[in-house]
């Protein structure tokens, strides 16, 4: 790979910087290039045996290293031109698995002209791509490969200026393909941009206030023009991941490094007192124990020893004084007798519009309904990890972050180190949804490393992940509703109450666990956000407010919030879209009639359409899934397995989605199993159709295991679902047998030239709950109002 | 000095390892395998998979003084330098997301063809039911399973045709 720093020098095996980069480099450009065809042809060539980062380095080297920023404002950090013509972006996102980086070489490429095949794009390292954030807010394509576009139109513009030079003719007169420049009047004469800038610096600066607004003076551009975008290219990531030679955070190895294991409290809130090394210090490999304060881990040469070493390590604790959290039995009850803290962050301020109390007293219908949504674990397929190399005065962190510039910066301020000293490397893990944007895992390899002196693995156990990883907040969330004599809403009243009020943030030195169980902490805790659900409903008389609830224990709590995919969106959507649908029965209406009349009521719309785009995706749906109106519930069946249909739509940002389940619901077992699915999906410019059905797939999957199965279960000292087993997930024998993602673009201007792309990751997750629990009700004509719908709360409600 | 003997992906190891190691541990950290990961370690996610024998194990439990089998790992698993008929209908399908868990899925997809080679939607759904995806690439994952059994009968599958799910039509 040549970069700009290589070009300058010569790499050297016994640099730190060069030993990293130059294997990790291979592994993450090693399928940039290669399309499904050429992997399938030459499938037999990558078959890799043993290779590892370390297996390059030869000594470690002494110099100081040291990383800083890259330039946001100079083309040349975010693109560079080799020799032969092939081209590397350099992109400061993270892709969870949802193909944004597949997808940003495409915009790029289309930009640029130059071929699908001839680039690479390399993301998330802090000392080589520009910070834009890593992953977060299912920006990635909405924001940040726009600035791709606008920066690869500008590499264009410059390439066709020196062309021009080169062929003496006006830019006008100019084609390019490929990367090959060509004469319109004569096309034997050409230059290929290989040849104009390979391996040299374009020199060109960029302007703009902050990194989002990176522009160069080319326009982007019409989306009529472009020819990658649209296409279902196929992710580049994919054939590495199923030969298994794909180089993932955890496979990361290099010589001298040792294995660490964290011993956690065995109640939350609890006090280390004691602990007997002589419990571990005999047993093979053992190196050390590193304790500060609460914090303690034990670090061995061989994984397996570290293992061993933290499971049999004898350690007393003191138990708080009181108890750190109601059990999760009682959480709901406690959730609404704690007094209602109006929010002092103006995110959760709340709105009213009209006179909802008055219109309510004069309603002609009034319903009101309660909806509880319990704690959701992020709990990933694997459990936190990272590896940490401390060699030169500096230390580079090889982590799944999906922030890592935060989680730069925050490990610097942890360990008191200048940020460019502190390198992190992000590679691909499992699956992110907000449980890395706060890498417990990563601080801890920093600071273990740095205590050893070499570096060091360490990897969370099943049961410390499933308990302490960050959580999804639970919600208790109170409706009201009134009707006038036709069924029309008069008023809406939503007073939600969100436990979220140990939320850690981005990898904030004083608030990831690590820090936590130090006693490092912030003066308060924080509230984090929280929000209303989003609709687009037309009601005259409306409030949203809500409340944040703080449990008694703050800090060192298995119970610190996170995001967790679409962070408020499944909670507040489950108690508006199931109230919505509560009122159409009051109604007596059709839920999508009763939905569409609600859209309809006004005519106004905002900048992105919003309005005209929700009524588009109801439609969408009820029309792909063939939907004959008809009030709910249906006639209920007699045998054992009843089947309804239900609907729930939302909007998130700009994206509007309408989910429809099919559900049969076991009469004598209580299993539901939604069979059906249909989503309706406008997310505006699409840039990979194939990209996107799978990522809302996983969407709406990942919305059913929550739905049904998934909760964080705890007793009144500790968190109690700690594996698969007391913290159930779907599972494939309870996935659907058809889901039909429906495309749509219900812009007014569809064809508008500039019309732009919105985040997919996350806005078709947030109707799922609704969706069920509708479709339950149209089933069985019970109405569930509280997560996860496991099969003995479905008996329960249905002998009722 | 513990000496372990593992024949893995066709080639014999002599490892001085304790013989309670997880096997694992040691094809991660002893042979530089990347294949199997690190789930849960207690048997319940199907991450760490591998074949021994031809059938699909967990490795985060068994120790490597009882892994006296013919092992297979993801890395083994093309034959005379092609591609498992397994990892060519993944890319078809493009199944993964991260990724993370599809060791396990392409090995248990294998050795569930390798018993059945014409399972039943039914027999898919109870033969993967074990390992775990949280990013829910269940859906394009039985989609693969099923073209891989149509690869392997000589059956086409159109572009999306094994998404589709036959016997669908009766009920609605």
């Amino acid at each position: 790979m040549n970069t700009r720093n290589e070009a300058r020098r010569r790499p050297d095996a016994n640099r730190v910087e060069d030993r990293v980069a130059k294997s990790v480099e291979q592994a993450l450009g090693r399928w940039g290039g290669a399309s499904r065809r050429d992997f399938l042809k030459a499938s037999g060539l990558f078959v890799f045996g043993l290779t590892t980062v370390g297996a390059a380095a030869g000594r470690q080297g002494s110099e100081d290293a040291s990383w800083p920023d890259p330039d946001f404002l100079q083309l040349d950090s975010w693109l560079v031109v080799h020799e032969d013509g092939r081209v590397t972006f350099y992109v400061g996102k993270t892709d969870g698995g949802q193909g944004v980086g597949t997808a940003t070489q495409q915009m790029m490429c289309d930009e640029l002209d130059v071929a699908f095949d001839q680039a690479t794009v390399v993301m998330g390292r802090t000392d080589r791509t520009v910070d834009q954030g890593g992953s977060g807010g299912s920006d990635a394509i909405e924001r940040d490969a726009m600035v791709g576009r606008r920066i690869a139109a500008e590499g264009r513009r410059v390439l066709l200026e020196m062309a021009s030079e080169r062929l003496d003719a006006p830019v006008e007169e100019l084609a390019v393909r490929d990367g090959v420049v060509s004469l319109r009047r004569d096309p034997s004469r050409t230059v290929t941009y290989g040849e104009l800038i390979g391996g040299r610096r374009f020199d060109v600066a960029l302007t703009g206030a902050n990194v989002n607004q990176t522009t160069g003076v080319a326009s982007v551009k019409p989306v009529q023009d472009l020819k990658l975008v649209g296409q279902s290219i196929p992710r580049y990531d994919i054939p590495a991941k199923v030969d298994g030679s794909f180089e993932w955070a955890v496979d990361v190895r290099l010589p001298g490094m040792v294995h660490a294991r964290n011993v956690r409290p065995p109640f939350a809130g609890a006090t280390l007192t004691d602990v007997d090394e002589s419990s571990v210090r005999d047993l093979p490999g053992f190196l050390r124990l590193v304790r500060k304060g609460n914090y303690l881990a034990v670090v061995c040469e061989r994984e397996e020893q570290a293992i061993e070493a933290a499971e049999r390590l004898v350690t007393t604790w003191d138990k708080p004084t009181a108890a750190p959290f109601p059990a999760s039995d009682d959480l709901f009850d406690f959730m609404r007798s704690a007094e209602w803290a109006p929010p002092t962050d103006g995110r959760m301020a709340g709105e009213t519009h009209g006179d909802p109390d008055g219109a309510l007293a004069n309603a002609a219908t009034v319903v009101e309904a309660g909806y509880d949504v319990p704690f959701q674990g992020h709990t990933a397929i694997g459990p936190a990890h990272a590896l940490a190399d401390p060699s030169d005065g500096q230390l580079t962190i090889y982590t799944n972050d999906m922030k890592p510039y935060s989680h730069r910066t925050g490990i610097a301020e942890f360990l008191g180190m200048p940020p460019e000293k502190v390198r992190v490397i992000w590679m691909e893990g499992p699956q992110l949804y907000g449980r890395t944007a706060a890498d417990d895992a990563g601080f801890e390899a920093a600071y273990l490393a740095r205590e050893m002196g070499r570096p060091v693995r360490v990897q969370w156990m099943r049961h410390e992940e499933t308990a302490w990883d960050t959580k999804g907040p639970a919600f208790a969330i109170d409706m009201r509703g009134g009707l006038d004599r036709d069924g029309n809403v008069v008023a809406l009243d939503y007073r939600g109450r969100i436990a979220n009020y140990a939320h850690v943030g981005y990898n904030q030195a004083r608030t990831v666990l690590i820090a936590q169980l130090m006693g490092l902490r912030p003066e308060r805790p924080s509230p984090g956000g929280a929000r209303g659900p989003d609709d687009m409903y037309h009601v005259p008389n409306r409030r949203e407010e809500t409340s944040a609830v703080r449990l008694p224990l703050a800090f060192e709590t298995p119970l610190r919030t996170g995001n967790l995919r679409d962070p408020n969106g499944p909670q507040t959507t489950f108690a508006n879209e199931s109230f919505v649908d509560e009122l159409a029965v009051a109604a007596g209406a059709d839920p999508v009639e009763f939905r569409l009349r609600l859209l309809r009521a006004a005519t106004e719309d905002d900048e992105a359409f919003r309005r005209a785009r929700s009524i588009a995706v109801v439609e969408a749906a009820a029309e792909a899934y063939g939907w004959d109106a008809r009030p709910s519930p249906g006639p209920v069946g007699s045998g054992s397995v009843l089947t309804g249909r239900g609907i729930a739509y939302a909007y998130r940002q700009r994206t509007t989605v309408a989910v429809i389940a099919d559900v049969e619901v076991n009469r004598d077992t209580g299993r539901v199993w939604v069979r059906r699915m249909v989503c309706a999906h406008d997310c505006g410019l699409v840039i990979n159709p194939d990209g996107l059905e799978n990522t809302v797939q996983g969407n709406l999957l990942h919305g059913i295991s929550r739905t049904l199965y998934e909760e964080v279960r705890f007793d009144g000292e500790k968190v109690t679902s700690v594996d698969w087993r007391s913290h159930p997930t779907l599972t494939h024998r309870d996935s659907p047998e058809q889901i039909e993602v429906v495309v749509v673009n219900g812009d007014p201007n569809p064809d508008r030239p500039d019309l732009r792309p919105y985040g997919a990751g996350e806005p078709s997750h947030r109707p799922v709950p609704a969706a069920i629990a509708n479709a339950i009700h149209d089933a069985t004509g019970v109405r569930m109002r509280r997560l996860p719908l496991r099969p003995e709360r479905v008996l329960e409600a249905l002998a009722e | 000095m513990n000496e372990i003997t593992l024949r893995v992906n066709g080639e014999t190891h002599s490892l001085d390892v304790d013989p309670s190691t997880p096997l694992l541990y040691v094809l991660r950290n002893d042979l530089g395998l990347r294949g199997p990961r690190f789930g849960c370690g207690v048997a319940q996610c199907g991450t760490c998979t591998v074949l021994m024998d031809g059938r699909a194990v967990r490795s985060c439990i068994l120790p490597v003084s009882r892994s006296t089998g013919e092992i297979r790992t993801l890395e083994g698993l093309p034959e005379d330098g092609e591609l498992h008929p397994v990892q060519q209908a993944w890319i078809a399908e493009q199944a993964p997301q991260c990724g993370f868990c599809q060791n396990g899925q392409i090995l248990t997809a294998a050795a569930l063809l390798d018993s059945n080679p014409n399972p039943t939607d039914e027999e898919i759904r109870d033969g993967m039911d074990r390992v775990l995806c949280r990013c829910m690439t269940y859906y394009r994952i039985q989609a693969a399973v099923r073209r891989t059994a149509n690869a392997m009968a000589g059956r086409e599958t159109d572009e999306r045709g094994a998404a589709a799910v036959s016997g669908r039509e009766d009920d609605r």
